[in-house]
């Protein structure tokens, strides 16, 4: 399993958000975001809110494995870290929510760069490796009783949901969501300029052919660690929204299940796309409830068939598909 | 995993109890890290469902050996079996995503490996079960330092990797089987039936997985979760003695089985003891990043 090439066959991502047909889209995806608001209620808020969490993890992924080439298998780490990260600074120190988000993406910038660094030497599977014990380990040290002080051991850290600031007239779910949106929003704009820039071109060309992008002057090294660190820093801030939306963190939340998880998301969204995020994180939101509802008793048998489902029906994922049924028009 | 070792006023006996424990519990993972290389060398890639295929196999011969078998009879059948599994998950799911982007072909990977979990339990039920095993407990092969069972572990995967060996050397069909992973195009022309190559590579590697079920099971007991640590040891085993070599997949197991018992008893306990051995190999791994064993591969560009 060498680098990760195929996407490029899937017709350049940006097409989604050019002007036209595009920012149509774009535009009635914000407006139904807005109003889902006011009228999406209950469990189905937190769903739409959790989504918005896994959106931005898998851009984080996305960036890594999709546009930059490195595989991982062990990303539930980085969105364990921001999650822990945001309960321990509410829990310890007192620091108001929406500071722990953008502090989570900092804590896990610093650790994705730190890990992405030694990892530089490994390719391929043995990347997968490295990664995989990441996702294993992380789990197993949050449970470590010498460090049950500060990150509550099995039993985790209990959170209130912050209430809507200013007086305004929304409760506290409806808060979180638009709170979950706001940040989704910035995100994207992020790793869209990111994509679009000199950086992401680097990344890419590093993708494609890394020892080309080497003689071309692209300075390997660092832009693949870097990006290691973003991409890290994007799923931290993904974890820390979820700590705040599901009220708790526990070692038992961030198991290799969610490592794995994210990977089958971005694969099912759309290898190499920014949109393909959503459609992942929906998957993995709402496929295993349904895979449940179909068969109690086999109900990851029936995932793991719709997954090889999916491979087989649109192998470049949702973005994979909207790419072909638009070439073909 | 561990035997536990009984307490003895020896140090050293009790070191070498572990020890020794450790090359047994190697020796498994070196048999799963061995069916890993075979798939790898036979195809370039590594397949997730490994430990799950094999877990199901030994749910087979268990049934089996309820149903009144002997054992051995119902060991080479289960072997077969797992061959025509194997061979038909290639044909039937894998040789369909030749074309598929790599991460379309481990998400293929990651279903399959949730289906055999879920099949398994939902067939075979989720409470554990003990599996026999074949060598008797009082044979003249076992010490005070080894049972038998370690023994014969030891001793079957070393035979594996025998055969396995001769089997990629010395025939046509293996030369035939590394020519066809390493350029697909080039064998085609010479007249090698690719597909039929990559589906045996799968049916060796499910044979192999069965095996190492079978070895498993009467240590860690029958359930559908049994693989899965087991799974992780010998893929990182294969790696650390070199994902293209079956000797450095036998090393890598026995070096990662002792490893991983000397530090659960002596260093960290049973906690950590997967975290720090896994630590330790990706370390080996970033000074020598194509294993042990392992070739350098130089490409030209």
């Amino acid at each position: 399993m060498s680098a990760i090439q195929q996407p490029s066959s899937i017709t350049t991502s940006n097409a989604a958000l050019h002007p036209g047909r595009g920012g149509v889209w774009l535009l009635v995806l914000a407006v139904a975001a807005v109003t889902a608001t006011f009228f999406v209620k209950g469990y189905v808020l937190f769903q739409l809110t959790m989504l918005l969490s896994y959106g931005i993890a898998l851009v984080g992924l996305s960036l890594l494995t999709g546009y930059n080439g490195q595989i991982s298998l062990g990303h539930g780490a980085f969105y364990a870290i921001g999650a822990y990260t945001t309960g321990m600074l509410i829990e310890h120190a007192g620091v108001p929510y929406w500071l722990c988000v953008p502090a989570a993406g900092a804590v896990c910038l610093i650790v994705g760069y730190a890990f992405g660094r030694p990892a530089l030497k490994l390719k391929g599977l043995y990347l997968a490796l490295a990664t995989f014990a990441l996702g294993v380990v992380t789990p197993q040290l949050l449970k470590y009783k010498h460090l049950e002080d500060w990150t509550g051991g099995v039993g985790g850290i209990v959170l209130m949901k912050p209430e809507a600031p200013f007086g305004l007239p929304l409760s506290a779910d409806q808060w979180m969501y638009l709170f979950a949106l706001a940040t989704a929003v910035v995100m994207f704009a992020i790793a869209r300029n990111l994509i679009d820039s000199g950086s992401g071109r680097a990344m890419k060309a590093i993708r494609d052919h890394d020892m080309a992008a080497e003689s071309m002057g692209i300075d390997n090294s660092h832009y693949k660690s870097m990006t290691f660190g973003v991409s890290a820093a994007f799923t931290g801030i993904g974890g820390a929204l979820s700590a705040l939306v599901v009220e708790f963190v526990s070692p038992d939340s961030f198991t290799m299940f969610l490592s794995i998880s994210l990977l089958v998301g971005i694969v099912v969204g759309g290898v190499g796309t920014l949109w393909g995020a959503l459609f992942g994180a929906a998957f993995i939101m709402f496929v295993p409830a349904m895979a449940e509802s179909v068969s109690k008793d086999a109900a990851w048998g029936v995932y793991g068939v719709v997954l090889i489902l999916f491979v087989f029906v649109m192998p470049g994922g949702v973005m994979g598909l909207i790419a072909r049924v638009r070439a073909g028009r | 995993m561990r035997c536990a070792a009984p307490i003895s006023e020896n140090e050293l006996e009790t070191f070498l109890q572990q020890l020794f424990a450790g090359l047994s519990t190697g020796g498994i993972y070196a048999a799963l890290a061995l069916a890993l290389v075979m798939i790898y060398q036979a195809t370039h890639q590594v397949n997730f469902a490994q430990g799950e295929m094999a877990m199901f196999s030994t749910f087979l011969a268990w049934t089996l050996i309820q149903a009144g078998l002997p054992y051995w009879l119902t060991f080479f059948v289960t072997v077969a079996i797992s061959f025509v599994i194997a061979a038909g998950v290639e044909f039937a799911i894998i040789r369909p995503l030749h074309n598929a982007p790599e991460l379309a072909i481990v998400v293929a990977f990651i279903g399959l490996l949730v289906i055999f979990h879920s099949l398994a339990s939902w067939i075979f039920g989720s409470t554990i079960k003990e599996f026999p095993s074949p060598f008797p407990k009082d044979a003249w092969f076992g010490s005070k330092l080894m049972s038998p069972h370690q023994v014969g572990t030891i001793f079957v995967s070393l035979c594996l990797v025998a055969v396995l060996f001769s089997f990629f050397r010395f025939t046509t069909l293996g030369l035939s089987m590394r020519a066809a992973a390493q350029n697909p195009g080039s064998s085609r022309l010479l007249g090698i039936h690719v597909g039929r190559m990559l589906m045996l590579g799968w049916g060796l590697a499910g044979a192999i997985g069965a095996v190492a079920g079978m070895l498993v099971a009467p240590v860690v007991f029958l359930d559908p979760g049994m693989m899965s640590g087991v799974l992780l040891y010998a893929f990182a085993a294969a790696l650390i003695g070199g994902i293209d070599n079956p000797a450095g997949a036998i090393l890598g197991g026995f070096i990662v089985g002792v490893l991983e018992n000397l530090i659960g008893s002596y260093i960290v306990g049973t906690e950590l003891k997967l975290s720090v051995a896994l630590v330790l190999i990706v370390g080996v791994l970033i000074v020598r990043p194509a294993g042990l064993l392992g070739r350098t591969i130089v490409q030209r560009v």
